[in-house]
């Protein structure tokens, strides 16, 4: 579904890359094409309204017209654009400057609200600090002992006075006897609600007033489709709501909604949920979803193309070492260990220029223990065989072999795969693309992919 | 909508056909009030005084209100472009009345699907429920025991295969005293298969009616979750081969085009049958419905319109066609 739409604009934009001169039709068929990719994403129908036209305003502008590859300059300003609208910088909690840190939890249904507590609990008990929940969801069956369970699992105390107590009450109580106890930070769970239950919005307004959180926090499910800005309007006006934590983005959602709320609201995302594991929660970075919501390898290698290309200093470096032949599997380590700091593995690969254009590659699932052999093999390589892997003959093989816990064949494999790919990317460090073709019948003569198909 | 096959509903009414007038409409108006509440919905509400002039802005509008209902872009266009083919050819009169009637019952067509029967007829039959985390599966299958032992008057026994999320097991338990289902359930962090087993053995050997066995959710990415799936199935298929005879993924209405992700991977791990909208009672209008059923023909059997046991019903295209329009 995506992958076509991910194509359509890939070969939207390479038209468009690969012509001296753009026209309007050019500029409009383009914003057809990122209009429906957005829309694909969930991102809300107003929102892609006014981005599109915010953006045909900025590429039938001068410096695309008069640039001398206008092309380049669509993509670096769609890239520019979607990490404006998600909020350039990311926003810090407000910690309380005496007494515990009061953080309200509220979302709809099903978002992962009592999840998200326990991981912001244990966010926080990383940071070495006292953490309580208030278990204030007294309506879903077994959601206090869910909230006491995963509360265990992150180390923090939690209050609750089982399903029979008010949730104000409870919230209020809670709050009582954290100030008594001196806890750093108090996380107040509630239960689900939809936005238009007004009894259920005016016990969250009652808890909020009551308890004076230093932040509320909005759970929105990454897969939320339109309705997340109604949703977020009504949160907004119970609640008032200082950020966002978007969950479930370990699933192929683009997240769409969570980037609307942000465009309406102004609120910030500031947490997102990764992943199953209770760790798998972190500050969330809003250009790591600008590329998430294009999500498309080769778009990417464009976006970093056209940057290395503006921001000469920026990638001077790199560029330069790719132009000489001297990209180094040091270098290349380098960029993996950076890479794989990133996030979630799959589609790395895609990003890492030049790769993302094999079709074969893209949607790949990528073996995370076959990444630590690869580094592996290159941490037990002596630097002068990193600089120059023609060294890596025979025994000097045998030996990194030994050194890695690999076998000579995978040596033998990862020495020549970084040599094709530093012949493509020298080529498209001196400005020509790949011939898909060519890549195709390249990426076969790849030993052994290091991805595992789906 | 239910098949029970040679099975007699033992006692009281059965789930819709002859449900009194009065509670049917009830529930449809509650559906349309349900869908309608929100400041958006009225907004872009599609009246046929929409149609009253028809130009471009006539199908952008109605493009829009559809996008903003999750129908998604694909099937908004081959609806949009359908329905503006046949009154540019003058199949149906350019009026507003008509076009909107017409609208209504293209999007019944998408909506609706052959084989939108929930198939109960084996003995026992066994159903189960798949989906993605936080999509209502615990509360759905808590529902339909209740509905499948209180209306219908059968016997029903729940696997908590749901080993995973801290607290499912006891929020079943809490439905199956409500239903007066009996519950077979295994250790926190137990197979899933294993319980799915001990549920389905349980369910034959009292000669049971219905057997649910429920699932922990999982998104769609994850691959081992998905074979450990495969593998729950795969493990009640062992005990009755044609087994489960009924697999329902359940779908958030708030879930946007990700849905259609959800309902095709799921679908490829344990063939799935029918879909389960849940919590139509917000806003969200739930058109995710619609790019399931046309680009993946697979139906939708239930919708859960609220918190209320009598809340989970049948899925009426038409009725919900007109819903998803209308004031």
């Amino acid at each position: 579904m995506f992958d076509q739409l991910s194509d359509r604009l890939q070969s939207t934009l390479s038209d468009v890359r690969s012509r001296g001169k753009l026209s309007e039709g050019d500029i409009d068929s383009a914003m057809r094409d990122i209009r429906l990719a957005l829309l694909e994403a969930d991102v809300n129908f107003k929102v892609v309204k006014a981005f599109t036209k915010t953006l045909k305003e900025r590429c039938l502008g001068a410096e695309v017209m008069d640039s001398l590859d206008p092309g380049q300059q669509v993509v670096k300003i769609v890239n520019e654009e979607l990490a404006d609208l998600m909020g350039g910088e990311g926003v810090e909690l407000t910690m309380a400057s005496s007494g515990p840190t009061v953080i309200l939890m509220a979302g709809l249904q099903g978002s992962g609200k009592t999840t998200a507590c326990a991981k912001l609990a244990s966010y926080f008990k990383k940071q070495r600090k006292d953490v309580a929940l208030a278990a204030c969801d007294v309506y879903r069956p077994a959601a206090v002992e869910q909230l006491v369970t995963m509360g265990q699992r992150a180390g923090a105390h939690v209050y609750e006075k089982g399903t029979d107590a008010d949730p104000v009450d409870i919230a209020t109580w809670a709050l009582e006897r954290a100030r008594e106890e001196r806890r750093d930070v108090l996380v107040i769970d509630t239960a689900g609600r939809l936005h238009i239950d007004q009894d259920l919005m005016k016990e969250l307004s009652r808890i909020r007033d009551k308890t004076k959180p230093d932040d509320v926090l909005l759970v929105v499910d990454a897969m939320t489709g339109q309705d997340a800005v109604g949703v977020a309007e009504s949160f907004a006006e119970a609640a008032e709501f200082d950020g966002v934590v978007m969950t479930k983005l370990d699933g192929d959602a683009r997240g769409g909604a969570a980037l609307s709320v942000k465009a309406v609201t102004g609120k910030p995302i500031m947490f997102a949920s990764t992943g199953e594991k209770i760790e798998d929660f972190d500050r969330f970075h809003p250009d790591r979803m600008a590329q998430r919501i294009l999500g498309m390898g080769d778009v990417l290698t464009l976006i970093e193309k056209a940057e290395s290309q503006v921001d000469e200093k920026s990638a001077e470096e790199l560029e330069e070492k790719l132009k000489k032949d001297q990209f180094t599997l040091e270098d290349f380590l380098t960029q993996m260990k950076q890479v794989r700091k990133m996030g979630p593995l799959s589609g790395i690969i895609g990003m890492l220029p030049g790769m993302g254009a094999m079709k074969e590659l893209k949607n790949a699932n990528i073996d995370e223990r076959q990444l630590d052999r690869t580094e592996a093999i290159i941490l037990s390589m002596t630097p002068a065989e990193r600089h120059d892997p023609t060294l890596i003959k025979g025994r000097r093989r045998k030996r990194i072999a030994d050194g890695s816990g690999t076998k000579v064949q995978e040596v033998r494999a990862l020495v020549k795969q970084f040599d094709q790919m530093r012949v493509m990317m020298r080529s498209m460090a001196n400005g020509k693309m790949p011939d898909p073709q060519k890549l195709m019948r390249m990426s076969g003569q790849v030993p052994k992919p290091k991805v595992r198909r789906r | 909508m239910i098949d029970l096959g040679s099975r007699e509903p033992m006692n009281v009414a059965p789930l819709e056909e002859e449900a009194e007038p009065e509670r049917k409409r009830g529930v449809f108006r509650r559906l349309r009030e349900s869908l309608s509440k929100s400041r958006q919905a009225l907004a872009e509400e599609i009246t046929a005084s929409v149609f009253e002039k028809i130009d471009d802005e006539t199908w952008e509008l109605l493009e829009e209100a559809l996008i903003l209902a999750d129908v998604g872009a694909p099937t908004t266009a081959a609806v949009v472009e359908k329905l503006e083919h046949e009154v540019d050819s003058g199949a149906i009169p350019a009026e507003g009345e008509p076009i909107r009637a017409r609208l209504i019952e293209i999007l019944a067509e998408v909506a609706s699907t052959a084989r939108a029967k929930i198939d109960l007829s084996a003995q026992p039959a066994v159903l189960m429920m798949v989906g993605v985390n936080g999509t209502g599966k615990t509360t759905t299958i808590g529902k339909i025991a209740w509905h499948l032992s209180k209306e219908f008057g059968l016997s029903v026994v729940m696997g908590a295969g749901d080993t995973y999320r801290a607290a499912a097991a006891e929020q079943l338990a809490e439905w199956a005293k409500r239903a007066g289902a009996e519950l077979v359930r295994g250790q926190a962090g137990a197979d899933p298969g294993s319980v799915a087993y001990d549920a389905v053995s349980a369910g034959v050997a009292r000669n049971a009616d219905v057997v649910i066995v429920d699932t922990a959710g999982r998104l769609h990415t994850q691959d081992n979750l998905m074979e450990e799936l495969a593998k729950v199935r795969r493990v009640i298929g062992k005990l009755i081969p044609d087994a489960p005879h009924e697999t329902l993924i359940s779908i958030d209405a708030t879930t946007g085009q990700n849905g259609l992700r959800q309902a095709k991977v799921f679908s490829e791990a344990v063939q799935v049958d029918g879909v389960v909208i849940t919590k139509l009672d917000g806003t969200a209008k739930g058109g995710i419905a619609l790019a399931i059923s046309s680009e993946l023909g697979i139906p939708v059997k239930l919708i859960g319109v609220g918190e209320k046991l009598e809340d989970l019903r049948p899925f009426d295209p038409g009725e919900y066609a007109a819903a998803l329009l209308s004031e």
